[in-house]
């Protein structure tokens, strides 16, 4: 029954956000639709999934999303011509993607190939094997460890791909302008503040909690790494740019992205040297399920460090391109009252 | 000392509930947005935090009161402030309550009326 409500509201937004013609409404709506996504995975029971979607899909993006709308302006285009030749392709290769699927095994039927060997044996030998009670944790950093090490390195890489598009080199004098903005807004937004300030230490322990207890229960590196990072965002909105730099370097931030991966690799390079394959945990100690604990914490938190520092950098930059771009503007402004 | 707790705990649930409907009536009927925003905030403040103090005081188990209470202190410190901010944004950005117009004309007619 719920399943059915989420999926009929799912779709109501999908086609508002295609008929909406305000790009402010749109994203607000795109933030709508994570959220509900969120929800409906929490339907499914599947919670670790959940938690990044609540974070990324209704949270960050949405922002980064407004980010960019107040530089470009919040109306759509209008279209001059009818797009039939597109709407022709997408119709197309929608139908040759259903064709595709028709091959696949129906959608829950019990004797689909991967539910008669790969997750029984998740499922039954998990616990002895890697010996923590969170199976989607142990799927995830253990046995396709190297799946979420590529996933890493894609992060890893947009991160790189943002800074390389949109970093500005700063100046130092327009700093002290951009405070003093600041100081006369403090009293404006004097209520938020304080309770983002009281609430911010919170957000944090609540992700260091889902880090370091992703193996027990639902969470981990990547959510951890989303909260982690949406407390900071959080902090830049409210006391703006250049407060939030004085308090977090950004080329540290950077450094510790890199780190991250690195710290991710080196695990698997070290069981390399202990005689195992790359990234098979058991031989990091003694003990192999003292081992898989090891490598699962140690890449979690490289996960995790990845996670938080490459989305901090991308919000850095987009509100960093955002200020040049209001900046420029004021000069220009100034030039041409002066003529 | 049972029936007294089930009462009470029934009590403040029942009227919880009946805080969060009438807010969500009040939220398609009431005539413009702060009035509206009113009535949202009444649901999400008074009427959740009832059903949370319901329920802690029917919860048998020390660790569920304490994310009873948590989620209870977040919802009090998030509910108002979102209130707070929407109402500030919209007013910045000029929009006035709906009879605020007869208000303002109101206060012209005494400025002009003074100034005659």
């Amino acid at each position: 029954m719920i399943d059915i409500v989420l999926l009929t509201l799912l779709v109501v937004i999908a086609i508002a956000i295609i008929r909406m013609k305000d790009l402010f409404a749109a994203v607000m709506l795109a933030g709508i639709y994570g959220l509900l996504s969120a929800s409906f995975f929490v339907a499914m029971d599947a919670v670790d999934v959940a938690f990044t979607e609540a974070a990324v899909g209704a949270g960050i993006s949405t922002l980064l999303m407004l980010v960019v709308i107040t530089m470009t302006g919040s109306k759509e285009k209008p279209t001059r011509h009818k797009p039939f030749s597109a709407l022709f392709v997408v119709i197309i290769t929608g139908g040759l993607l259903i064709y595709g699927t028709l091959d696949m095994p129906y959608f829950g039927s019990a004797d689909a190939p991967i539910h008669n060997h790969t997750s029984p044996r998740y499922i039954k030998d998990s616990m002895q094997e890697i010996g923590i009670p969170n199976i989607v944790t142990s799927v995830l950093a253990s046995y396709r460890a190297f799946d979420t090490f590529g996933e890493v390195v894609v992060i890893f890489t947009a991160g790189i791909g943002v800074l390389t598009l949109l970093s500005v080199a700063r100046s130092k004098e327009n700093d002290d302008k951009i405070e003093a903005i600041n100081d006369s807004m403090h009293q404006q937004h004097l209520v938020i503040r304080i309770i983002s300030k009281m609430l911010i230490p919170f957000i944090f322990l609540f992700a260091l909690y889902v880090q370091f207890h992703g193996d027990f229960g639902p969470g981990g590196g990547f959510q951890a790494g989303v909260i982690f990072a949406s407390a900071i965002i959080l902090y830049t909105m409210l006391f703006g740019l250049s407060t939030a730099r004085k308090v977090i370097n950004q080329t540290f931030v950077q450094i510790i992205a890199a780190l991250g991966v690195l710290l991710y690799g080196s695990v698997g390079i070290v069981s390399l040297m202990n005689g195992g394959n790359f990234l098979d945990y058991n031989v990091l100690s003694s003990n192999p399920i003292t081992g898989q604990h090891l490598g699962i914490l140690l890449i979690e938190w490289g996960v995790g460090c990845t996670v938080a520092s490459v989305m901090v950098v991308i919000f850095f930059n987009f509100a960093g391109r955002r200020a040049f771009q209001q900046h420029k503007k004021k000069l220009q402004d100034k030039e041409s009252s002066a003529c | 000392m049972d029936i007294v707790i089930t009462i009470c705990s029934g009590f403040l649930l029942l009227v919880g509930s009946f805080l969060c409907i009438s807010g969500g009536i009040g939220l398609l009927r009431f005539p413009d947005f702060y009035t509206r925003m009113h009535a949202v905030g009444v649901t999400d403040t008074l009427g959740a935090g009832m059903i949370l103090v319901g329920l802690m005081i029917l919860s048998t188990d020390l660790l569920v009161f304490a994310k009873l209470v948590m989620v209870l202190l977040l919802t009090l410190l998030i509910g108002p402030t979102t209130s707070h901010v929407l109402a500030k944004a919209a007013f910045h950005n000029g929009l006035l309550p709906k009879d605020s117009n007869n208000l303002s004309q109101a206060k012209e007619k005494e400025n002009t009326s003074s100034i005659l």
